[in-house]
């Protein structure tokens, strides 16, 4: 007999990380963004896409909040701001 | 001074009033807010202690062992796989008879990883040597850092002692807690006095191989003091009470025992809401009573026997397995009952609020549902059954 050990890949989409989200948000200006990809890359819970220039956004079921984006932007083109 | 406080700060704050000279550890939830607290007790200059960073539990306790072979009291904290990884210093410790205290943060065990609470890595360990006490509440917890400092470091007893406290429920709840003074802390506990030391001045050696023709007495030495602990423990609790004007017995807890036909056995903060439960089925008229168990080891079956001689059923809750065979907390109870002439006719065992899974009012009124004449043999309660599966495809 078993318990549940396993988990199969993409499972980590059930946990709405979002739900842990300190009172910020990144708001993505869209103005300077030169599509270099670093807040995709850093974000922890990988919930920011995108493509062209000035199409990055984040996915707020899963954002926690932590700024990472904002910090990391070479064109401080994210800001963190309060969550309404 | 009644004051509103985390578990694990009133702790951390009664390891201060202690004094001791040389506190390490390694963080590991639900253990870190003491240690966390410590260090910033230590780094403000408000208790003179070393505080020694370390790279591993293993680490701490050796620490902390060689600190107390020196002379000097000392502390540590851990919780589950920390506790597991100390483990060979474990028996180090009580197998060269240093008093120490160490709070045990009660965590699951891995795997799966799991950082909730029950007792799997404390009663692991309940065959090395040491004094193990388990609380019901943060006031317990408190006391019993001052009650375990006081036995250990008795002349006839030189054992370290473990207070239990489960992870979370009591490390993170907030409770009204008296805490003492220092000077009544002080009166109530001596500085520390051992009988033999590592001293450039004087040497010894502790702890050389020890051969076949002396170990064994070694280890009876442990096992007759331990007995001795049984009568001791009493004494220094009524010795509390005179200071700190709170009274434990110090091995069990009877309540509403006395004209019960039904008894719950239990250790920690599961004891609680068990007996809310118990004052609920007395209004209607039930004789339901609850024995709890603070010190598991030594083991109080004198005690033990005496309360539940009477009683008809005993539902026995354990918070550990021993897998394989009974749980380790009743297959205690049932063997203390071999061959006596008076005894419960059912002793049923449970399993209950492994992983943290909450223990609700609602668990415990089905444990009793489930204590018939039927005697059960580890019982899971509140388990989910479609979780589990015969096999893997």
């Amino acid at each position: 007999m078993f318990g549940p050990l396993i988990v199969k890949p993409g499972s980590s989409k059930n946990n709405k990380t979002g739900s842990w989200r300190t009172e910020v948000e990144p708001k993505f200006l869209k103005k300077n963004c030169i599509a270099c990809k670093m807040c995709l890359l850093i974000c922890p819970e990988g919930c920011i896409d995108g493509a062209e220039k000035n199409t990055y956004d984040f996915d707020p079921l899963y954002c926690k909040g932590c700024g990472n984006c904002a910090m990391i932007c070479p064109k401080k083109d994210i800001e963190m701001v309060k969550e309404e | 001074m009644k004051e509103f406080l985390e578990g694990s700060l009133a702790v951390a704050e009664v390891v201060k009033l202690c004094k001791p000279g040389v506190i390490s550890a390694y963080p590991i939830t639900p253990q870190t807010h003491i240690v966390e607290e410590l260090a910033q007790i230590v780094a403000d200059g408000k208790l003179n202690a070393e505080f020694v960073n370390v790279e591993s539990e293993h680490s701490a306790l050796s620490c902390v062992l060689g600190a107390v072979a020196t002379g000097v009291r000392a502390y540590t904290a851990t919780s589950s796989q920390g506790l597991l990884y100390m483990g060979e210093v474990v028996f180090n410790v009580a197998g060269l008879r240093l008093p120490l205290v160490m709070t045990c943060a009660n965590r699951a065990v891995s795997a799966p990883i799991n950082i909730w609470n029950d007792q799997q890595d404390s009663v692991s360990l309940r065959d090395a040597g040491w004094i193990q006490f388990y609380a019901e509440d943060i006031q317990e917890a408190v006391d019993l850092h001052l009650i375990g400092y006081r036995l250990g470091e008795d002349k006839s007893m030189m054992l370290p002692v473990m207070v239990c406290m489960d992870g979370f429920i009591l490390t993170h709840g907030i409770e009204t807690v008296d805490m003492p003074t220092q000077e009544q802390v002080d009166k109530f506990l001596p500085a520390y006095q051992p009988l033999y030391k590592l001293d450039p001045q004087d040497p010894v050696t502790m702890g050389p191989l020890v051969d076949p023709e002396a170990y064994a007495e070694t280890r009876y030495a442990i096992e007759k003091t331990l007995e001795e602990a049984l009568k001791l423990i009493p004494k220094v609790t009524l010795e509390f009470a005179k200071v700190f004007a709170r009274q434990y017995h110090g091995l069990v807890e009877e309540y509403r025992l006395k004209d019960a036909d039904r008894a719950i056995v239990a250790m920690g903060s599961v004891c609680g809401t068990i007996k809310e439960v118990i004052d609920e089925l007395r209004v209607k008229g039930k004789k339901v009573g609850l024995l709890k168990i603070t010190s598991y080891r030594p083991f109080p079956a004198h005690e033990i026997y005496a309360a539940l001689k009477n009683v008809n059923k005993v539902a026995v809750l354990d918070r550990a397995l021993s897998l394989g065979s009974d749980a380790p907390l009743v297959s205690e109870i049932k063997a203390l009952f071999f061959g006596k002439k008076n005894k419960p006719q059912v002793i049923s065992s449970f399993i209950v609020g492994l992983g943290g899974r909450d223990i609700t009012k609602d668990s415990i009124k089905e444990m009793l549902r489930l204590l018939t004449a039927r005697e059960r043999a580890a019982e899971f309660i509140d388990l989910k059954p479609e979780l589990l599966k015969e096999k893997y495809e």
